[in-house]
């Protein structure tokens, strides 16, 4: 990657709809009818439309190398739709040969005419919101899906050639015991997928979760030993199958790795659509509204949220965002992006971390040891300045 | 302007805390017309905004109002507002002393309470004409006759005609203002007579300088006069003089003899100016000095230190500041293996601490970590001498003490009959000396005990409350010091001694207490890199251990375009946080953590 990274461009777009909210999800998504989701869909492709008009006006680079569709449930579109909004995305930007272009789904809403549809409009990467191989698990997380399903939308989209797929699995769920993640873990890995996101559950605020979790004083968790048990386990099964962990959550078949996602944390340009979608374009860093009426009325340049980035701001960025990756960060690139020697600002407290064993330098390179990850908070705190 | 001394009347509102005299001294600036209703904040007075907050009157504050009474006359009012809370009858003391006489307001339905006993005694002290009021009379369970005898039974002044008024609603403020031009004497003294003015009050103004507040007993000060603080010998000319308005200087020609007003005189030093201090023309100077006040002792010790040792000299300053202000703070350097350079500075109690602590940190600024407070102990060493101990870090090693002793005070608590039994059980907790108990009334009951200093010091007051609905009150002062099998309670965290967490404590409840200070510094400690140990030893003898364990997991699974300028800020709080704790060794204990020891009471 390197310099190359540097010039590239990702297209974010989000996919605000789902056809029942999970008890856990704070993302920007809920239900909708027919009608809105055909207003929404003419929307974003204006908003799509108008920044390839200001990006030609201004002589900015129009090559974009990935297309993300996030939600909600984006596959709960309709596939005329999704080739609306691809067809709106081609006309604004010039999309690489090699480009990635990932589709989220979620089993239950997929068919076969969809997959033959995503593939037809140039959809070459599914990321499917598995969670759990455990149907008990599913309901209490409030999905509308069975593992059996699951495993029938998995098979229709290998029909239809998609060969790199994403599996999302979560831990900590709860009623989960590292038992049943273990199998969990088995199950994912024997199908093969190319890439797997394992996350541990996150209790956000104003989620039915965390109500629950709150009434209950923490009961309904697993213990913080399980947890623990869990999130070891997912490295040592997902490692001897091959699966390549790359960033805190994601592991890869090599070859694989999410090029979109490493975007962000490689803090690579990328431009949001949506409500609510975020982008990061030059020392720019700006959030949709969320608020549906209004973006309907008026999709361009809605912004609820608007930041300058100042040079500090941007090395905290490239710090707390670059220790997520196993590569981690580098002085020497450091040095070339902000015009200062890396010891000069972060020297000191990287030597504390590396006495304290949760930092690891190689070369130039720094990144997170193992306990490094696991409280990876509390270091990355000590970057901002 | 001149100003017909006859037509002066300097007074002070007295009360129980609650009773009502800040809002009384609302409604007479009111009824004044100093201010129409609609500018009237509530409380006007109390301009602090912890003040205003809290409900309390902390510091004294004082107004100049017009009154046009009913015989077609104007007078001048000087209105002293005073603290009811006993941290700050220093306060209450020096304000009586500016004044003439002063109006009781006692509560319709609660009748006498304990501070409204010890301030009226004041008032009577200072040779006061003392006029009862009866307030909150629109209370349904309000009892002004039963009220007002008692106040002719226990305090022995004649009330049969007291206003009966409610301050809230407004009713028969006419009443007390009338009352105050009949009963209250003019001052006396003459404005030809060399000056000597009693300085009460001061307060630091970065542009005038140091401003005086003053009552004119003799004489006359005017703009260009060259003034001499008595105590100090200090000189200075008059830039202006002038009295109070509502939460403003208003500048005048001269103050002259009965007068209430203040003094600038580009004082930079705040230390030129003491509270007590008369005032007196350079030039022609009186012969004696004003009577001063009782210089009020500190009764409650702690350390103060700023979060950031670069702030010290900040602390220091402010400190300084608000000594000028508040006389009764005594404060001076030390330092701590723990936390650095800081101030071990005296209190008259533990709302007093709160207070400075509060104003330290609003008004201020700054940045506090506060230890654990305590008194002062007499430690008698084997070699003969004496030493006052106010930091437990100094107290020397037991084979050279002889033995302790510990300040005890004696407490007067007035309770309602039906609470009697809760409180002295309370007392007792507390290794309290029932001295006795007198029946003011069928209802209500006067128990007086001796009581240990260190024991009301932390939370005695809100045990009290809580135990008594709210009914009880509490008044002491200090009676002496009594020999007391003490000791030292030394906290470990991860195996060493922090000394700023130590504390002196009864030998026989030492261990209970190091129990639960262990298990509270376990909850305030956050979990770090590896397991730490807390310990409490006496003399390094372990008495209780819990440990907070290792930090394990803290990590934030998803992190994605949209999530990152919420993650930025997340970790800013973090690093605030850490901001907020003290690197000691290899572990970061929270400034919270070093009161700790004030909350082990609270199950």
């Amino acid at each position: 990657m390197g310099s190359d990274t540097i010039r590239q461009k990702g297209i974010y777009i989000h996919i605000p709809f789902c056809i029942s909210k999970c008890i856990y999800c704070d993302f920007c998504s809920a239900p909708a009818d027919e009608d809105t989701k055909e207003q929404y869909v003419s929307a974003l492709c204006r908003e799509i439309r108008q920044a390839g008009i200001e990006a030609e006006q201004k002589g900015e680079n129009r090559t974009a190398s990935t297309v993300f569709f996030g939600g909600g449930t984006p596959s709960i579109l309709r596939s005329a739709q999704i080739v609306e909004i691809m067809n709106a995305v081609r006309e604004a930007f010039r999309l690489t040969d090699d480009a990635e272009i990932t589709m989220e789904c979620n089993p239950g809403t997929l068919t076969k005419e969809k997959l033959e549809t995503y593939r037809y409009a140039g959809v070459n990467r599914l990321s499917i919101g598995l969670q759990s191989t455990n149907n008990r698990d599913l309901k209490n997380l409030g999905r509308i899906h069975t593992y059996e399903q699951f495993e029938e939308s998995y098979i229709e989209a290998r029909l239809a050639g998609f060969n790199n797929i994403n599996v999302d699995i979560m831990s900590a769920i709860p009623g989960q015991t590292p038992e049943k993640y273990a199998e969990n873990l088995r199950r994912v890995v024997a199908l093969k997928t190319e890439h797997i996101s394992a996350y541990s559950l996150i209790v956000e605020e104003n989620t039915p979760l965390y109500d629950m979790v709150e009434r209950t004083h923490g009961r309904i968790l697993p213990s913080e030993e399980d947890d623990r048990r869990m999130y070891t386990m997912t490295k040592e099964i997902l490692g001897e199958a091959g699966y390549n962990r790359y960033e805190i959550s994601n592991y890869a078949k090599p070859g694989y790795e999410c090029r979109h996602n490493c975007f962000y944390w490689n803090r690579t340009e990328y431009l949001g659509f949506g409500i609510a979608a975020a982008s990061l374009s030059g020392n720019r860093r700006y959030t949709n509204t969320s608020d549906m009426a209004s973006y309907l009325a008026n999709p361009i340049h809605n912004r609820a949220e608007e930041q300058i980035l100042t040079v500090e701001d941007e090395m905290e960025e490239y710090m707390f965002l670059g220790l997520r990756m196993m590569k981690g960060v580098d002085k020497t690139e450091f040095a070339r992006l902000f015009g200062k020697d890396y010891d000069e600002v972060y020297g000191d407290i990287t030597r504390r971390h590396i006495e304290q064993g949760l930092m690891a330098a190689e070369g130039s390179r720094l990144c997170l040891t193992d306990i490094g990850i696991d409280i990876s908070n509390t270091v990355m705190a000590d970057y901002i300045l | 302007m001149s100003v017909d001394q006859s037509k002066i009347r300097n007074f002070c509102i007295i009360a129980h805390i609650d009773h009502g005299k800040s809002t009384l001294a609302d409604r007479i600036i009111e009824k004044t017309g100093l201010l129409t209703s609609r500018e009237m904040q509530a409380q006007v007075l109390d301009n602090m905004d912890l003040e205003r907050e809290r409900g309390i009157t902390i510091k004294a504050q004082t107004v100049r109002v017009v009154y046009k009474a009913q015989d077609g006359e104007e007078y001048i009012f000087n209105l002293i507002d005073t603290p009811g809370h006993v941290d700050f009858n220093y306060e209450v003391s020096r304000s009586l002393a500016a004044c003439d006489g002063a109006i009781l307001v006692v509560d319709a339905a609660q009748g006498i309470e304990a501070q409204t006993l010890a301030n009226v005694y004041l008032a009577l002290d200072h040779d006061l004409d003392v006029i009862p009021v009866i307030n909150k009379i629109d209370l349904p369970s309000a009892e002004p006759q039963r009220v007002i005898d008692e106040i002719e039974d226990v305090i022995g002044i004649e009330a049969q005609d007291a206003p009966l008024i409610s301050a809230k609603n407004g009713i028969n403020i006419d009443q007390v203002l009338e009352a105050v031009v009949h009963k209250i004497p003019a001052p006396t003294g003459s404005k030809d007579n060399p000056l000597a003015a009693l300085i009460f009050d001061s307060l630091y103004d970065a542009y005038k300088g140091v401003i005086v507040f003053c009552r004119i007993k003799e004489g006359t000060v005017k703009k260009g006069t060259r003034i001499r603080m008595m105590a100090t010998g200090a000189e200075f000319d008059t830039v202006e003089v002038g009295y109070f308005g509502a939460g403003q200087f208003i500048p005048c020609d001269e103050l002259t003899a009965g007068m209430v007003g203040y003094i600038t005189a580009s004082i930079k030093n705040v230390r030129d100016t003491r509270v007590g201090d008369t005032v007196t023309d350079a030039d022609r100077p009186c012969e004696q000095p004003l009577p001063g006040y009782k210089k009020v002792n500190p009764m409650v010790y702690c350390g103060m230190y700023p979060a950031d040792g670069a702030h010290y000299s900040d602390l220091r300053d402010a400190l300084e500041k608000l000594q000028l202000n508040d006389a009764a703070l005594q404060y001076e350097p030390e330092t701590s293996v723990a936390l650095g350079f800081g101030f071990r500075c005296g209190f008259l109690g533990l709302l007093h601490l709160e207070i400075i602590q509060e104003r330290l940190e609003r008004e201020y600024d700054l940045d506090l970590v506060t230890t654990a407070p305590g008194v002062i102990y007499k430690v008698h060493k084997t070699d003969g001498t004496v030493i006052e101990l106010t930091n437990p870090s100094n107290l020397p090693d037991p084979s050279e003490i002889e033995y302790m002793e510990e300040p005890v005070v004696s407490a007067e608590i007035m309770v309602t009959t039906d609470y009697v039994g809760p409180i002295m059980e309370l007392c007792q907790q507390r290794r309290g000396v029932y001295l006795g108990m007198e029946y003011m009334e069928t209802t209500r009951a006067l128990l007086k005990y001796e009581l240990p200093l260190n024991e009301i010091i932390y939370d005695f007051f809100d045990a009290l409350k809580s135990r008594s609905r709210g009914y009880a009150s509490f008044d002491y002062e200090l009676k002496g010091y009594v020999q007391s099998k003490l000791c030292k309670l030394d906290i470990l965290v991860n195996k060493e001694e922090v000394d700023a967490l130590s504390f002196i404590v009864h030998a026989d409840s030492a261990a209970e207490r190091g129990r639960k200070m262990c298990e509270k510094l376990k909850d305030e400690i956050p979990r770090q890199l590896f397991e730490i140990p807390i310990q409490a030893a006496i003399g390094g003898r372990i008495v209780a251990r819990e440990t907070v364990k290792a930090m394990r997991k803290d990590v934030l699974a998803k992190c994605y375009g949209g999530d990152i300028s919420r993650k930025k800020k997340l970790l800013e709080k973090q690093k605030e946080g850490k901001k907020r704790m003290r690197q000691f060794g290899n572990v970061e204990i929270p400034q919270k953590a070093f009161m700790a020891v004030l909350k082990l009471d609270d199950d």
